[in-house]
């Protein structure tokens, strides 16, 4: 009778119940025969005390027993049993549906009638010897994908302390800023930055990566690193932009991408910039007015850096007007009945709440209410930026005391460009460079550009080749300025330009002195007025403007040697 | 550095619009941009988004170009300003003769 089916071989632990002690016989011989251990009770409370001692993997039950009958045996055991499948099999001579029924009611998984046949029955041990198998397997199965589940949750727990440590140094916790955004977001792809701009003002960033898990959180960590560093360095929203897009370009898989909104807010000014690629348009409010901003860039990490266009929309924002950007998952929304929540409920939101202080609350509330019982919350991002004076955030103004951004605050530099170099380089955005690793100088790049870029071009053009600015009267003048320029800068010999900076720190600022000496002839500075020129005059402002911007600018030697103190507060 | 053009529908107005820094190096670049065959127009707009510096011999552009679009009576304005390119827009005194949005 050997089979092949899988487990049959194997020796089962089987527990005879009856009060007859002939039919026990009986069928103790039968299953000893098909090679199995069996183990006798004579009732049902016998039967439950053996099942306890004996352990067995499938009973046999008599159906009625004097003391405790069958079903209520049955009962007991398949609460003893707990987890585990014990087969049990009542054995009865009632044939009537209404009892054999009950033996399945009371927990019984099939019945055996007497007389006893050996081979249904044999056929039966090995039919639930095979449940049996698949239901521990089963549970195997089970614990490990629990297992694995805890595994994971914790190393996400770890993941966002890490990202949390990365991405939320900034301040979100402003006062002008609210928020919703699922506590393990990064792992559905959303993100959102914010950070104080060093000259005042704040950058704020929401991105929506596509995909989930890993990829999206991996892609979020360069993306917040760039983020509050370059904002922390006084860089611009677009230079940031770029940065970012060509990072993410270069990181992510094909097919990856991250859709954004970045927004600029000027207190000062009232103003906000926003930049939009991919994700949903967002709103304006406006006293009592709404201003949908149209999403219309490509999302980050998609073009190359040439072709990244970081142009941005500018608004004005009075105190108290606000902005809500959002993700995908707001409009997304969907309630019982598969219907989306969609942006005409959000935008009917809007315009039925203008006047309401709490909009934040009554759109979240919407859409909570639109999902209904148990929908997936965790899948909404919100945020609302209010324009407020900046003295109202609430938040200390402590980047510069973050390591790394204190900077270089005294040193001295000397750079010194001969002969035909000077056709052919210009060292105007290298200077910036140096002058911009001091923090406090970044955020007057363009101050700075202009005052080297002044001091460089009129000891090369003025002082090396000997142009006169009076040349510039005319518009044909003005051309042939700069043909002469292109000219004479091709025969250079022997000539430089020397270029010396000093920058000494103060308590709360410092001050850059520029010394700059050519090689050419110099010229009468004793006749400069250092006023600004009519607006017929094509040039001349150069002086005017160095002598706006620094606190001394002097000449020296023949004049060709100027320099420029300037001066800055933090 | 580079400029680019576009005219509106009814060719009224000319946008240019500067991106990167606006020096000296761009003076004939710019000036190709304005004296455009098809002009001078009735308007002009300098949009400077993605302008991140000037110097002066870039006011000494503008003011060319001011001249070419009819002197007092040009009509040009210039839009989007970064605040420092502002700062020397206004340091120069050139909100007396231009349009500064």
């Amino acid at each position: 009778m050997a089979s092949s089916v899988l487990g049959s071989q194997k020796t089962l632990k089987i527990l005879i119940a009856d009060d007859n002690q002939s039919d026990r016989m009986i069928l103790q011989n039968i299953v000893k025969k098909q090679g199995h251990d069996t183990a006798t009770a004579v009732d049902g409370v016998d039967a439950i005390e053996k099942f306890s001692e004996f352990r067995p993997d499938i009973v046999l039950l008599d159906a009625l027993m004097p003391r405790m009958d069958g079903f209520e045996a049955a009962r007991k055991i398949k609460l003893l049993a707990g987890e585990d499948l014990i087969p049990i099999i009542f054995l009865t001579s009632l044939s009537d549906a209404e009892s054999l029924a009950k033996c399945l009611e009371a927990g019984g998984d099939d019945f055996l009638s007497k007389p006893y046949n050996r081979i249904i029955l044999q056929a039966k041990i090995n039919a639930f010897n095979r449940m049996r198998i698949m239901h521990k397997t089963l549970l195997r199965q089970r614990d490990q994908i629990a297992e694995h589940n805890d595994h994971m949750m914790r190393e996400q727990q770890v993941a966002k302390t890490v990202f949390d440590n990365v991405a939320h140094v900034g301040c979100l916790g402003a006062n002008n800023i609210k928020h919703l955004l699922s506590p393990l977001a990064v792992f559905n792809g959303d993100v959102l930055l914010a950070c104080q701009k060093p000259s005042g003002g704040m950058h704020v960033l929401l991105g929506d990566f596509t995909g989930h898990g890993l990829p999206a959180a991996i892609g979020a960590m360069p993306l917040a690193e760039i983020f509050y560093g370059m904002t922390s360095k006084g860089y611009a929203l677009g230079d940031i932009l770029r940065e970012v897009n060509q990072k993410l370009r270069k990181i992510l898989p094909v097919g990856f991408f991250c859709c954004a909104c970045m927004a600029e807010l000027n207190f000062e000014q009232e103003e906000i910039e926003i930049w939009i690629g991919g994700l949903p348009d967002c709103y304006l409010v406006q006293g009592d007015q709404l201003l949908k901003v149209a999403s219309n860039r490509l999302p980050l990490g998609i073009l190359k850096g040439e072709a990244f266009d970081a142009r941005t929309y500018r608004f004005e924002m009075k105190h108290g007007d606000r902005v809500y950007l959002w993700s995908d998952g707001i409009v997304e929304a969907t309630n019982a009945k598969g219907e989306m929540f969609g942006e005409k409920r959000l935008q009917q939101v809007f315009e039925d709440n203008l006047q309401e202080p709490n909009l934040f609350e009554k759109i979240r509330r919407s859409v909570v209410d639109f999902m209904g019982e148990g929908g997936p919350s965790d899948d909404l991002t919100l945020v609302e930026l209010t324009m407020m004076p900046e003295k109202e955030l609430g938040i200390e103004n402590n980047y510069l005391t973050n390591t790394g951004l204190k900077g270089p605050q005294h040193w001295r530099m000397a750079y010194e460009l001969c002969s035909d170099s000077l056709a052919v380089f210009d060292p105007v955005p290298l200077l910036l460079q140096i002058v911009m690793e001091v923090p406090g100088l970044r955020t007057r790049n363009g101050e700075m550009f202009t005052i080297l870029s002044e001091l460089y071009t009129n000891a090369l053009e003025h002082g090396v080749l000997g142009l006169h600015s009076k040349l510039k009267a005319s518009p044909d003048g003005f051309a042939e300025y700069y043909r002469l320029r292109e000219e004479r800068i091709r025969q250079l010999d022997g000539h430089f330009v020397k270029v010396d900076v000093r920058h000494k720190g103060a308590v709360a600022g410092g001050v850059l002195t520029i010394r700059v000496e050519d090689s050419g002839k110099g010229f009468d500075y004793q006749k400069l007025d250092g006023k600004l020129p009519g607006p017929t005059c094509y040039s001349g402002r150069g002086t005017a403007l160095l002598l706006s911007m620094c606190s001394r600018v002097e000449y020296f030697g023949q004049g060709n040697i100027v320099e420029v103190d300037y001066e800055w507060q933090a | 550095m580079s400029i680019t053009t576009s005219r509106s529908d009814d060719n009224a107005e000319l946008t240019i619009r500067i991106k990167g820094r606006f020096d000296f190096s761009s003076h004939q670049e710019f000036r190709d941009a304005y004296e455009n065959p098809e002009g001078p127009f009735e308007q002009y707009k300098i949009d400077m988004t993605e302008t991140t510096y000037l110097d002066s011999s870039a006011l000494g552009m503008l003011l060319l170009l001011r001249d070419y679009a009819g002197g007092d009576n040009a009509k040009i304005c210039i839009t989007n300003c970064n605040n420092d390119v502002r700062k020397i827009l206004t340091i120069s005194n050139f909100e007396q003769l231009f349009v500064i949005q």
